[in-house]
């Protein structure tokens, strides 16, 4: 993940670390693949906060030192990790219980699109020939307690990605609770998309004009 | 006496029939028994239906199986990774089948077929393409679907230490699948790094007791998958 310079924005650092503020100390809190992974490391001084990751272990701990790489320690995104003192293993069926039961207190995922309405997706582009995969991000939105998404505000050709419908498959309906964008940080509620804060440099005609859904500033 | 310990990968294995279900513990490399997946390729039963998280990586293990030839259908939740190129080729061109399943539904399908529920509600799906075609019901203003449980005629699984009762522990995140798909097999069957003595495993620590494990064979020196892979290795070799 390259971070750019930039007046305007936050970095990607920056969106994870206002993420990483807003996780509070002894929470669950299972992290997606890609950008939610660098929320681990930003976590205040003083918090204890548990990683899930849903191939079966609480307790995740930081990547392991080069050379003490064990296969068969991975996350969610098979990549090596290690086990903090404390961890504990399990199987799927457990793993999910933690999921869909409702005791993972906070996910962050990355997403594709988010609508008005806090519809979320983020698993297929829908595209012809593709190959559909899906992983656990279907029973994550739909179980744990608060989900955050953390996201570049527009796509790479600069086409929004809060939009008032999406248009790729859903992962989920209205499971959506935060955006966090390098633009600013949006609260999806019953009255929509609620401007919670700008990135400097940003103001409202800026951020409207990037996103394809109607906002609200309080 | 009791003894499930079998002497060789090929004798574990030679029971599986053509049109099999099997299911095959693993979460990525880890977990994935491909000893016993290698024996299967030599046994060489086709028109398997296969039960997998994923869909094997490189040209070894779950991946060489599929290229064999021998895999009609996978159900999955996620059968694309980083190295895996077997799978994709052959399902853009029609060649194999693909049931796709979200990774908590996949797990307690499992878990429900091993428990003799047929079938559950689930919140996971609802409102997406993976909901279609199935019963949808509302408990407690919330809607849920119902999706159905699986069992197989065999499950193949990778653990750390069994004894001859077939009681299991597991090595950290290569758990997995393994526990349940244990439990929701006609015939399991197991690889074990290490033999024990019964009594060595502390019954309180025990993962799967044995009485859902029918056949255990030593592999004292498992293969990394990823090793293998970058070695681009093939099987068979």
């Amino acid at each position: 993940m390259v971070e750019k310079e930039s007046k305007t924005g936050w970095s990607v650092i920056e969106m994870a670390g206002k993420v990483a503020g807003d996780i509070q100390n002894g929470a669950y809190v299972n992290l997606g693949i890609g950008m939610p992974e660098l929320v681990a490391g930003l976590v205040p001084e003083g918090r204890e906060v548990i990683y899930h990751t849903e191939n079966g272990l609480l307790g995740m701990g930081p990547p392991p030192e080069e050379g003490r790489e064990d296969p068969e320690l991975i996350n969610a995104g098979k990549k090596c990790v290690t086990a903090i003192p404390g961890a504990c293993y399990f199987h799927h069926a457990d793993s999910f219980t933690m999921i869909r039961g409702r005791h993972i207190d906070v996910c962050v995922l990355g997403a594709l699109q988010v609508s008005e309405n806090g519809d979320l997706a983020n698993w297929s582009t829908g595209e012809p020939g593709a190959i559909p995969a899906v992983g656990g991000a279907m029973d994550l939105v739909a179980g744990v307690k608060t989900i955050y998404v953390i996201s570049k505000h527009q796509t790479k050709t600069g086409e929004p990605k809060i939009v008032r419908e999406c248009t790729y498959p859903l992962t989920g309906k209205q499971v959506v609770d935060r955006i966090y964008t390098d633009l600013a940080i949006i609260d999806v509620g019953k009255e929509g998309l609620v401007v919670r804060e700008m990135a400097p440099g940003v103001d409202r005609e800026y951020l409207m004009e990037r996103t394809g859904a109607r906002l609200v500033f309080p | 006496m009791i003894d499930k310990i079998v002497e060789s990968s090929h004798k574990a294995v030679e029971e599986i029939f053509d049109g099999a279900i099997v299911m095959i513990s693993g979460f990525g490399e880890a977990g994935s028994p491909i000893e016993l997946i290698h024996a299967l390729i030599d046994q060489g039963a086709r028109d398997l239906t296969v039960v997998s998280n994923n869909t094997g990586s490189g040209h070894v293990g779950l991946a060489a199986l599929i290229e064999n030839r021998q895999v009609r259908k996978m159900i999955c939740s996620f059968p694309r990774s980083a190295n895996s190129k077997v799978f994709p080729e052959l399902y853009k061109n029609g060649e194999i089948e693909l049931e796709l399943v979200p990774q908590g539904t996949l797990a307690e399908r499992i878990r429900a077929g091993g428990a003799g529920i047929p079938a559950f509600y689930t919140p996971a799906s609802v409102d997406t393409p993976l909901e279609e075609g199935k019963e949808v019901r509302v408990f407690d203003n919330r809607k849920y679907v119902m999706e159905k449980s699986i069992r197989a005629d065999f499950s193949l699984v990778k653990c750390r230490a069994a004894d001859r009762y077939g009681n299991l522990v597991y090595n950290k995140t290569a758990r997995n699948f393994g526990p349940i798909m244990c439990t929701a097999a006609e015939t399991t069957i197991v690889q074990a790094k290490e033999i024990v003595e019964l009594g060595s495993i502390d019954p309180e620590a025990v993962v799967t007791p044995g009485i859902f494990v029918n056949r255990v064979v030593n592999v004292s020196d498992p293969a990394d998958e990823s090793r293998l892979v970058a070695e681009n290795l093939r099987y068979p070799w």
